[in-house]
């Protein structure tokens, strides 16, 4: 099988360059991540991020063929040859498919992605009807990959100012929480026309999202909350 | 001495409604070209004279003037969108969006004059 790799080390390489590798795929190398470790017995200059290789840790995120997504769930098994391989599009490069994800993260940061209350904790747990956590449902899940905030184009315009699908889809869910408290402080800090409104409902975040979450709709909700609190 | 806030806590606190104006001129704006191609579909104007006819009603010209001021004000949010995407020094990004403003301001002026001042 046909592969063309981003590959950038900063202390030998001048500039970046695309790599070709042909490799011979053993019977149990199903997915991406399966053949880019069997590469790394050919190569082990390689770099990428890896670790639960089944789409929980969200460590290799790659732009695969020009569409984010985790090596580690796609399957070799229709991909385009040559397969294209780059690191994630608009963060900086760290070295080969590793991405610098500071950013991201100082964003997911902003939003307090923690429960606030200031009620005594209870003796048990804060209780929720099944009703309430299945306001979660669809929002819980996201594993921080950045497949959908390296997707978007005003993600990619402004990383310090725009939160970002990941963090907006994150800032929701402690929106829906019934146990939150710090509902109206979360919609303060969003209402701004960078954090929240540069998002223009292009849904590249919910197209791309590995984990089939809808970024752009949990968007829409906090807008949604943020009309009902206003007119 | 004023201590400089380390980092803004909370939101510009403006956004929403820019953002709500966006919608709600943009369904202004469809409604009109409905209404307009149905008026152009039932009696189309055969000449100049009949299509000045059909402006001379106040009702057309009450419409028009929303239409075009919801098309002004839906592109100065554009426009500003476009801005704050592309355009990062905030200087330029300033000026340009004052360019922006006294142009659709001059647009909206110039859409008086057509539909009630303008006798040619």
């Amino acid at each position: 099988m046909k592969f063309s790799i981003y590959r950038f080390d900063p202390d030998k390489d001048e500039k970046p360059y695309m790599q070709d590798y042909e490799i011979t795929l053993e019977p149990a190398d199903r997915m991406l991540l399966d053949a880019l470790i069997r590469i790394k017995t050919v190569d082990d200059s390689l770099s990428l991020r890896r670790s639960c290789r089944e789409g929980v840790c969200g460590s290799d995120a790659m732009n695969i063929n020009g569409r984010n997504g985790l090596a580690c769930i796609t399957p070799v098994k229709g991909l385009r040859e040559p397969v294209e391989l780059r690191p994630l599009p608009g963060l900086p490069v760290i070295r080969d498919l590793i991405v610098d994800m500071t950013q991201f993260f100082k964003q997911y940061h902003s939003i307090k992605p923690y429960l606030i209350n200031d009620d005594p904790p209870p003796e048990t747990e804060r209780l929720q009807s099944p009703e309430e956590r299945a306001e979660l449902d669809g929002l819980y899940e996201c594993i921080l990959c950045a497949c959908c905030s390296t997707a978007c184009p005003s993600f990619w315009w402004n990383p310090d100012k725009y939160v970002g699908p990941a963090g907006l889809l994150q800032a929701y869910r402690f929106l829906a929480d019934s146990r939150d408290q710090a509902t109206a402080e979360r919609l303060d800090y969003l209402e701004d026309p960078y954090r929240l409104f540069r998002c223009h409902s292009i849904m590249n975040c919910t197209d791309v999202c590995p984990k089939g979450l809808n970024p752009m709709e949990a968007i829409s909700q906090i807008k949604t909350m943020m009309t009902k609190r206003t007119i | 001495m004023v201590k400089r806030p380390v980092r803004a806590v909370t939101g510009a606190h403006y956004g929403l409604r820019d953002w709500l104006a966006q919608r709600v001129t943009a369904a202004v704006m469809a409604i009109y070209t409905l209404m307009l191609a149905g008026v152009l579909l039932v009696s189309p104007p055969q000449d100049y004279a009949s299509f000045k006819t059909l402006f001379d009603n106040q009702w057309m010209r009450v419409a028009s003037f929303l239409f075009l001021l919801s098309l002004f004000w839906h592109a100065w949010i554009g426009m500003r969108n476009i801005l704050m995407d592309y355009i990062h020094a905030a200087g330029i990004r300033l000026i340009l969006e004052i360019l922006v403003i006294l142009s659709l301001l001059s647009y909206a002026i110039w859409s008086v004059e057509i539909l009630w001042i303008g006798e040619g």
